[in-house]
């Protein structure tokens, strides 16, 4: 899933300082699982922004609300009505759905509450590892289902480096080397012939925003 | 158009002096912080006539430095012949390319690809690391520029740039049992020498070589092996603590800390030289890269100790 983390209180309070009606808009999905922009965070920095604000004897008046998802169009629509009573909107979902916020309402500012940090797994509550950077070129099937792109450092194709330090990476003592653990599950899988081969330069494909349509599908006539 | 008539890759004197057989020893050169010229030339007095090229490094341990195609222009102009060092963390594969052009027709002939170590442990660690490319890749784009005269795109270039090809090897890192088949890796991508890694653990580097020996690789590629002698008791333990992949046994250690007072960093010359005469007999080496960090005017005493003056003329 995308995962996010909240924005530091002050850099989040600036952004807002000259509005006296702030919309807190939070998003039911990933951001909600991952504990960063769910209608509980929103509750929290609702909260937070109104104590701040008088204390500077600068009251601001603030709606919160959680929709299921704000990268969808069909769940936006119920913003419609909501959204004219205020000045300003603070988003919490990830960066795609701050996106679509500030596109569906072009007259509000919308400002983000939230950095979005990657798609990660689910290791414990509250504990997330990015696993995939979206390189749009996937490799896992010659490398054991172990990402370099992601987990090594320098996202080396030939790995590992000259840094692997008793199976971590140089980086970090912390951080397991991708490029041991692939030589690992390879070895046990009798798979090391994978690696043997050279991997050519990749194309990058992340390097132009990237519009996806499936096979059978097509643009609808409106935005072509 | 792989070769010149006269059968060499770029014809530098590192390739002469290898394809003739001699073992051959090269040194190494950190470019100053800064632009002073004066800065090069200094270390680069201590090394002329002592070495058969100097490595040139590359923003080493991500800091930034004066580049490194320029210092080997800075030194060639003293007589002296540049392994011109090039990292994959700072470059794309146009400013590469671009880079590779303008260096061979500067008159530099040997370079060697490296991944660079990771930009965290630099001076600017929130820097974007590039990587567009990796070091093997690297490799095979150098030798794809050389022999096919194509850019990595496949476009025709003009003219031939010619690079003896060099890349680094780490018997120590682990795994260590992979390391082998990623020297195998390099010289299928088109590496002409290898410089490794600093050798302290001697049984695993001769464990790694026979390896090679018995794969038939020692004889596809020239094996340069690395060797950093020992300053004080402080600096090996340091390396053995702090600096990833590398392998310094407890033994090293002792044996400095066994030195008179005083006469340390002569023990952990004649350490290294030690080294030396071993690597000289070992099958399946050909030379010996000396990296005396910050060290250079120890240079000609290390190797006039290690006889392997005077450097042969090829």
């Amino acid at each position: 899933m995308i995962v996010a983390k909240r924005k530091p209180f002050d850099e989040i309070k600036e952004y807002i300082k000259d509005y006296k009606k702030v919309l807190v808009a939070g998003c039911g999905t990933c951001v909600a699982v991952c504990l960063a922009g769910g209608e509980k965070e929103v509750d929290i920095l609702n909260t937070e922004l109104d104590m701040a604000r008088r204390l500077d004897n600068n009251p601001l008046e603030t709606g919160t609300i959680t929709i299921e998802r704000q990268c969808d169009v069909e769940y936006l629509e119920g913003l419609d009505d909501v959204v004219k009573d205020y000045e300003a909107i603070l988003s919490m979902a990830c960066g795609v759905g701050i996106q679509f916020l500030a596109e569906r309402f072009p007259g509000i500012p919308v400002y983000p509450a939230v950095d979005t940090t990657g798609m990660s797994a689910n290791l414990a509550v509250g504990l997330y590892e990015e696993r995939c950077r979206s390189c749009g070129e996937c490799v896992l099937g010659l490398t054991g289902g172990i990402c370099p792109v992601t987990m090594c450092a320098k996202g080396l194709y030939n790995g590992p480096c000259g840094g692997t330090n008793n199976g971590n990476c140089e980086i970090d003592d912390d951080q397991p080397c991708a490029w041991f653990k692939i030589y690992e599950r390879l070895a046990t899988q009798g798979r090391l012939d994978n690696i043997l081969k050279i991997k050519e330069p990749v194309g990058w494909n992340d390097q132009i925003p990237r519009t996806l349509i499936q096979p059978g599908y097509m643009k609808p006539e409106k935005d072509a | 158009m792989s070769t010149e008539g006269n059968g060499f890759k770029s014809g530098s004197n590192l390739e002469k002096i290898l394809t003739a057989g001699h073992f051959a020893f090269t040194g190494e050169l950190g470019p100053p912080r800064g632009n002073a010229v004066e800065e090069v030339a200094e270390k680069a007095k201590h090394l002329k006539g002592m070495v058969d090229a100097v490595n040139i490094t590359d923003n080493q341990t991500a800091m930034v430095r004066m580049a490194s195609w320029a210092a080997s222009l800075l030194i060639m102009q003293q007589g002296l012949e540049p392994n011109f060092q090039m990292v994959c963390r700072d470059r794309n594969r146009l400013a590469m390319q671009a880079d590779i052009l303008g260096a061979t027709a500067l008159g530099i002939k040997n370079m060697l690809c490296l991944s660079g170590d990771h930009q965290k442990f630099g001076d600017h660690p929130n820097a974007k690391g590039v990587f567009d490319i990796d070091s093997i890749q690297l490799i095979g784009m150098v030798k794809k520029m050389r022999d096919e005269g194509k850019f990595l795109g496949g476009a025709e270039l003009d003219g031939s740039p010619k690079m003896f090809i060099g890349a680094a090897a780490n018997p120590f890192a682990d795994p260590f049992e992979w390391r082998v088949h990623r020297l195998a890796k390099k010289i299928s991508a088109g590496v002409d020498f290898i410089q490794t890694q600093c050798i302290y653990n001697m049984d695993k580097f001769r464990k790694w070589v026979q390896q090679a020996n018995d794969m038939g690789l020692t004889e596809k590629v020239y094996i340069l092996a690395g060797v950093t002698p020992m300053k004080s008791v402080g600096m090996a333990k340091y390396m053995k603590a702090k600096v990833p992949g590398m392998d310094v046994p407890d033994e090293v250690i002792k044996r400095l800390q066994g030195a008179e007072k005083g006469k340390v960093a002569a023990e952990g010359i004649k350490m290294a030289c030690e080294q030396i005469e071993e690597f000289k007999e070992l099958k399946g080496v050909h030379g010996v890269h000396l990296m005396a960090i910050e060290w250079e005017h120890k240079v000609p005493e290390i190797a006039e100790q290690a006889k392997v003056l005077p450097r042969p003329e090829v």
